[in-house]
Order: C-alpha cells, then sequence, then structure tokens
C-alpha cells in the first residue's frame, strides 16, 4: 500500500479511536474492547473501499455495512464521525436519553444501513441486500461484521448456507476473530473453533488477515474483489482493545466503561500515538 | 347449503402474490420450504426469478427479509404461523419491526384447524405475539375475497404487516362485486341491539349463522368483522358497546392476546361493557379432523349462540 495513504488511514483510525473512548466514556456504559478491535478494517472500508455519500446516505447505489455485532456501535458511529455523516461532537452524547446515538446502531442514524444488536441478525440482512443487488443487476458490495463469539448463533450458520446457495459474490463478512467474549476467552465457553474451516465447508471463500497491519488489510480485499460466484469470509486476526495499553486482550472491557483516570490514561496513549503519526 | 364455496385463505394468498406481481415489480417472495402447503408454490410456478427458497430456516428468511426490504423491495415472508410468528418472533422484531422495514409476512396454517398434525403445528399465539410489536399491521382475514384484498393492502401499506390464513376451506361470504377492503376499519356484517359478536378470520362465518339462529329466538345480535386486529377500529368497537351493552368476541386464537385481549382494552378503557372471550382457552390442541376440533374447542356457531343467551340473561 501507498506509505502516504497508509498513513492517513492511521491518523483516521486513531481518531476513531479517540472518538469511542470518548463516547463510550461520556455514556458512562457500552463496548470498547471489540469496538477498538474493528477500528482498523472500518477505517480501510469506509475510506478507501466504500462508495457512501455523506451527502446522500440513502443513496441507492451506495455500498452497504452492516455491524451484525451490533454492540460495537462505537466504532462505527466514530467511523461515520470521521467520513463526514455527522460531527464527531456527536460522541459525547452516545447513549443519551434524547440523543441520535443508540446504544446499538439505529437504521434512522445516517450512514446506518440497518439496525442491529441482536447477535446473528445482521448477517441475513446483509444476505437480503446482496440479494436484491443481484435481483436488480446492481452493483453495490454488501459488508458485514461479525463478532468471533457472535458466531456461535445458529442464525449464522442459517445466514451462511443461505448465501452460498444463491452464490452471493457481492457480499464480504468480516469475522473479528478476538478471541474473547462476554464470559471468557472462546475455548472457555462454547469454541466455534476452527472458524476458517466453517466457513470453507459452508461454501464460502476464506481469507485470514492480520487486522491491524493496513497492508494486510489491503492485500485480503484485493483478493476478496476477485472471487467470483461464492461469498467471501474474512477472518481478521484482532486484539481486543487494540490501541489502549491496559484495554488490550483484557476480557473484562468487553463491556465496561472507563472511570475517569482510566479515561485520561486511554486519551493520552490515544493522543500521543496521533502526535506521533501527525509529525 | 350445499352450493357453498369453499376455498382456504392459503390458497387465496398464492393466487394473489401472482395477481399483484405484475402491477408491483419489487415485489418477491420468500418461503422456507413450504411453498407447496402456504400456497407461494403457484407464485413459484408463475414467477420462478422472484421465488427465493430459504430452506427449513425461518429465523435468516426473516432476516433476508428485512435486508431485502431495506434495500427497496417489497418482500412476502412466508410459512407457517407457528414458525413465523413463533420461531421468528425475535428475529420480526429486532430486524423487521424496530427499523420498521417495508416486509409482508404471510403466515399460513394458523390456529387448531390445521387439523392432524397436531399441537406442534397449531399456533394458538401469533396474534398476541404479533401484536406487541411496535408498528406491526395485523389482518386475519375472514374468506377468499377478503384475504386477497388483505395481501393487496399490505403491499399498499409502507411497512411491516403479519397476514394470518388458515389451512382449512372456508365459505366464501364475500360479494366479490361489492366488497371493500379498508384496513384498519371494521366491517358490521349485521345490525343487531341486544349483543354485538366481533369475530375475526373464519369465525366470523360462525358468527352469521350464530346471528341467525338467535333471530329466530327474538335476540337481536351485531355482527363485526374485525379483520385488522392492529391497528384496531376502536371507533367501531366503542360504539357497538354502547349501544347494544354487551360484547361477545370469536377468534380461532388463544383468548390471551389476541382479538377478545384487544376488544376488552379498547372496551375497558373507553366504555366498559361485559366482554364475553370465545377461543381456544388456554390450552393446547391436539390431534383430529379440523371441523371436529373447532367443534371440541367451541370454535363454533352453537357455541357463540349458548355465550350470546347467557349474556342476555345477565344484562
Amino acid at each position: 500500500m501507498d506509505e502516504m495513504l497508509k498513513k492517513q488511514l492511521q491518523i483516521h483510525a486513531a481518531r476513531i479511536r479517540m472518538g469511542i473512548i470518548e463516547g463510550v466514556y461520556c455514556a458512562k456504559s457500552g463496548h470498547p474492547g471489540g469496538s477498538l478491535s474493528i477500528a482498523d478494517v472500518l477505517t480501510y472500508l469506509y475510506f478507501t473501499r466504500m462508495h457512501v455519500y455523506p451527502e446522500q446516505p440513502d443513496f441507492a447505489e451506495r455500498d452497504r455495512l452492516v455491524l451484525s455485532k451490533g454492540h460495537t456501535a462505537p466504532a462505527l458511529y466514530a467511523t461515520l464521525a470521521e467520513r463526514g455523516f455527522f460531527p464527531m461532537e456527536e460522541m459525547k452524547t452516545l447513549r443519551h436519553i434524547g440523543a441520535m446515538l443508540q446504544g446499538h446502531p439505529c437504521i434512522s442514524i445516517p450512514g446506518v444501513d440497518m439496525s442491529s444488536g441482536s447477535l446473528g441478525q445482521g448477517i441475513s440482512a446483509a444476505c437480503g441486500m446482496a440479494l436484491a443487488g443481484k435481483h436488480r443487476n446492481d452493483s453495490y458490495h454488501v459488508y458485514t461484521i461479525l463478532g468471533d463469539g457472535e458466531i456461535e448463533e445458529g442464525q449464522v450458520w442459517e445466514a451462511a448456507m443461505f448465501a452460498s446457495h444463491y452464490g452471493l459474490d457481492n457480499l464480504t463478512a468480516i469475522i473479528d476473530n478476538n478471541g474473547l467474549q462476554i464470559d471468557g476467552r472462546l475455548s472457555e465457553v462454547c469454541s466455534p473453533e476452527p472458524i476458517p474451516e466453517k466457513f470453507r465447508a459452508f461454501g464460502w471463500h476464506v481469507i485470514e488477515m492480520n487486522a491491524h497491519d493496513f497492508d494486510d488489510i489491503d492485500r485480503a480485499f484485493r483478493e476478496a474483489e476477485q472471487v467470483s460466484g461464492k461469498p467471501v469470509a474474512i477472518i481478521q486476526h484482532s486484539i481486543k482493545g487494540k490501541g489502549v495499553s491496559f484495554m488490550e486482550d483484557q476480557v473484562g472491557w468487553h463491556g465496561t466503561a472507563p472511570n475517569t483516570e482510566q479515561y485520561e490514561k486511554a486519551a493520552a496513549e490515544l493522543k500521543a500515538a496521533l502526535e506521533r503519526l501527525e509529525a | 347449503m350445499g352450493d357453498t364455496i369453499k376455498k382456504a385463505t392459503r390458497e387465496s394468498y398464492g393466487e394473489a402474490l401472482v395477481a399483484l406481481a405484475e402491477k408491483y415489480d419489487n415485489l418477491v417472495v420468500l418461503d422456507a420450504d413450504l411453498a407447496a402447503a402456504t400456497k407461494t408454490g403457484i407464485f413459484k410456478k408463475a414467477y420462478a426469478d422472484r421465488f427465493y427458497d430459504c430452506g427449513i430456516a425461518e429465523a435468516n428468511m426473516m432476516g433476508v427479509a428485512a435486508g431485502l426490504a431495506a434495500a427497496g423491495m417489497i418482500p412476502f415472508a412466508s410459512s407457517f404461523a407457528m414458525f413465523a410468528a413463533g420461531r421468528a418472533y425475535e428475529i420480526v422484531r429486532n430486524s423487521i419491526g424496530y427499523p420498521h422495514l417495508n416486509v409482508k409476512i404471510g403466515a399460513t396454517h394458523a390456529g387448531i384447524s390445521v387439523g392432524e398434525d397436531g399441537a406442534t403445528h397449531q399456533c394458538c399465539e401469533d396474534i398476541a405475539l404479533m401484536r406487541t410489536i411496535p408498528g406491526m399491521v395485523v389482518i386475519n382475514p375472514a374468506d377468499d375475497i377478503e384475504a386477497k384484498a388483505a395481501v393487496e393492502a399490505a403491499v399498499q401499506h409502507d411497512g411491516p404487516v403479519y397476514c394470518r390464513f388458515g389451512r382449512l376451506a372456508v365459505p366464501v361470504i364475500n360479494d366479490p362485486a361489492t366488497y371493500k377492503f379498508e384496513l384498519g376499519k371494521g366491517v358490521t356484517l349485521r345490525s343487531g341491539s341486544d349483543v354485538t359478536v366481533i369475530a375475526t378470520g373464519l369465525m366470523v362465518n360462525e358468527a352469521l349463522i350464530a346471528a341467525d339462529t338467535l333471530a329466530g329466538e327474538g335476540i337481536s345480535v351485531r355482527v363485526i368483522n374485525i379483520h385488522t386486529i392492529k391497528p384496531l377500529d376502536q371507533e367501531l368497537i366503542v360504539q357497538a358497546a354502547r349501544e347494544t351493552g354487551s360484547i361477545v368476541t370469536a377468534e380461532e386464537h388463544s383468548v390471551i392476546g389476541g382479538l377478545g385481549s384487544a376488544v376488552a382494552e379498547a372496551v375497558s378503557e373507553a366504555y366498559p361493557v361485559p366482554v364475553r372471550r370465545i377461543g381456544v382457552n388456554d390450552i393446547f390442541g391436539h390431534s383430529g379432523p379440523a371441523l371436529d376440533l373447532l367443534k371440541q374447542f367451541g370454535l363454533s356457531a352453537e357455541h357463540i349462540a349458548e355465550v350470546v343467551r347467557e349474556a342476555v340473561k345477565s344484562k
């Protein structure tokens, strides 16, 4: 990847991470860990790949993204804000009464393509959007992001079967494989591993990537766009809490907001990282 | 009665979809491996390229329907009421109801008139479930004519609609030449002053028979057909409460949460009068021929007449 573009993406991602932390801190609740683990892939999608139009969020031919792991809405909201759909200031009112930004994605928010949050459902809606595209010969692409714990839901595999049966090659599912879910490590709760083999068995083209390396993310999506006749599953190996040292790979940061001291520490780390990038 | 035409509303559903396909080119039909039974097979035969089988996976089917609607299509998602409203309830609530997407649910084989398949397939809770979802329209047509009109009304309505159809062939009671369907509007089929019977679905015909019987006994029964359970025609129902002072409801559904509950809620808030509910009395069904089951469960003109007589006596 071009070094200038990479640096630009890293700067966007750093700002998005700051938005996530600020939003969850101001809300005094929310899910920072899994939001931070998808910040890079969301940055890559919304700043290089997706045809979206902040001035015209409902444009019919736009590419679409369904955040099936809807509890990580802070990451989607901060990305949409960074992309210009609404001011980043909105993050301060996340989850507040009367605010636009609901605890989980809501279709009425500019740039949000589908309400989600009850796990396992977003991928089905993404299948429906992709099917509509195929039905009408539209050229848009549909992305959906799932948690690795989320795929324990049976509906995910109904959708996986459906997508391959109808050859939905205009659908890319990203599985955020950070290895942690609320009750602990996947391996300790009720393991859905091996994930790549499962998607392959369901007829998907499977690609694995490092979720925090833009060169590798770019490689994975370039491979994905060459696939025809079947849907693509990108298993992204990620670190939950990525970018805030004390949150990384810690199950306790799944659904907990930082207190003031922790917020200041996290914000200082992210600010320092941003300053290094902008220097 | 020998020349009465009978037809199952599931047949009407399949035929209506075909009839509307040309006019609404963004209409597509989904089913979950029950096309032969739900009668979407009729549509599949006519418009194979607009029919998508989802396999035995109702949860995903409802989500796919949500995605299709979010992308501008008008999907009809079809299955038995048990699975459409029951199994997929949470997907209908969160993926269709909450984003208020333009999905139409065609739920067939509702109620105990499913017959021999027994309790696992006799859904008597679907109206209750669907009616609790904000913004969901719930329609339960009485016959072929009304069912076909209901399907078109569902297409014309922008938002989620639950349409309930039956397996059993039921008498055609409406005149196609004069029939007009108005979403959310009840229909007064008989005027009367002693008691009002408010019925829905296949119980409308039973209510009419009961009213005729009771007329011979000097009891004047008003009969109202409520095809749209949500939004409910409160005005017509409250007027009936005021003018007749006594209400009997009749539905092929649990007495909990369906038409009887909806009517009792409306009346108790606006003009309290006694409401007697005829329906499935908080019990599961069982196997047997549909007509025998309906009789056994009190879903008959005879039972309506009995309850009306009690209502008159206690006035």
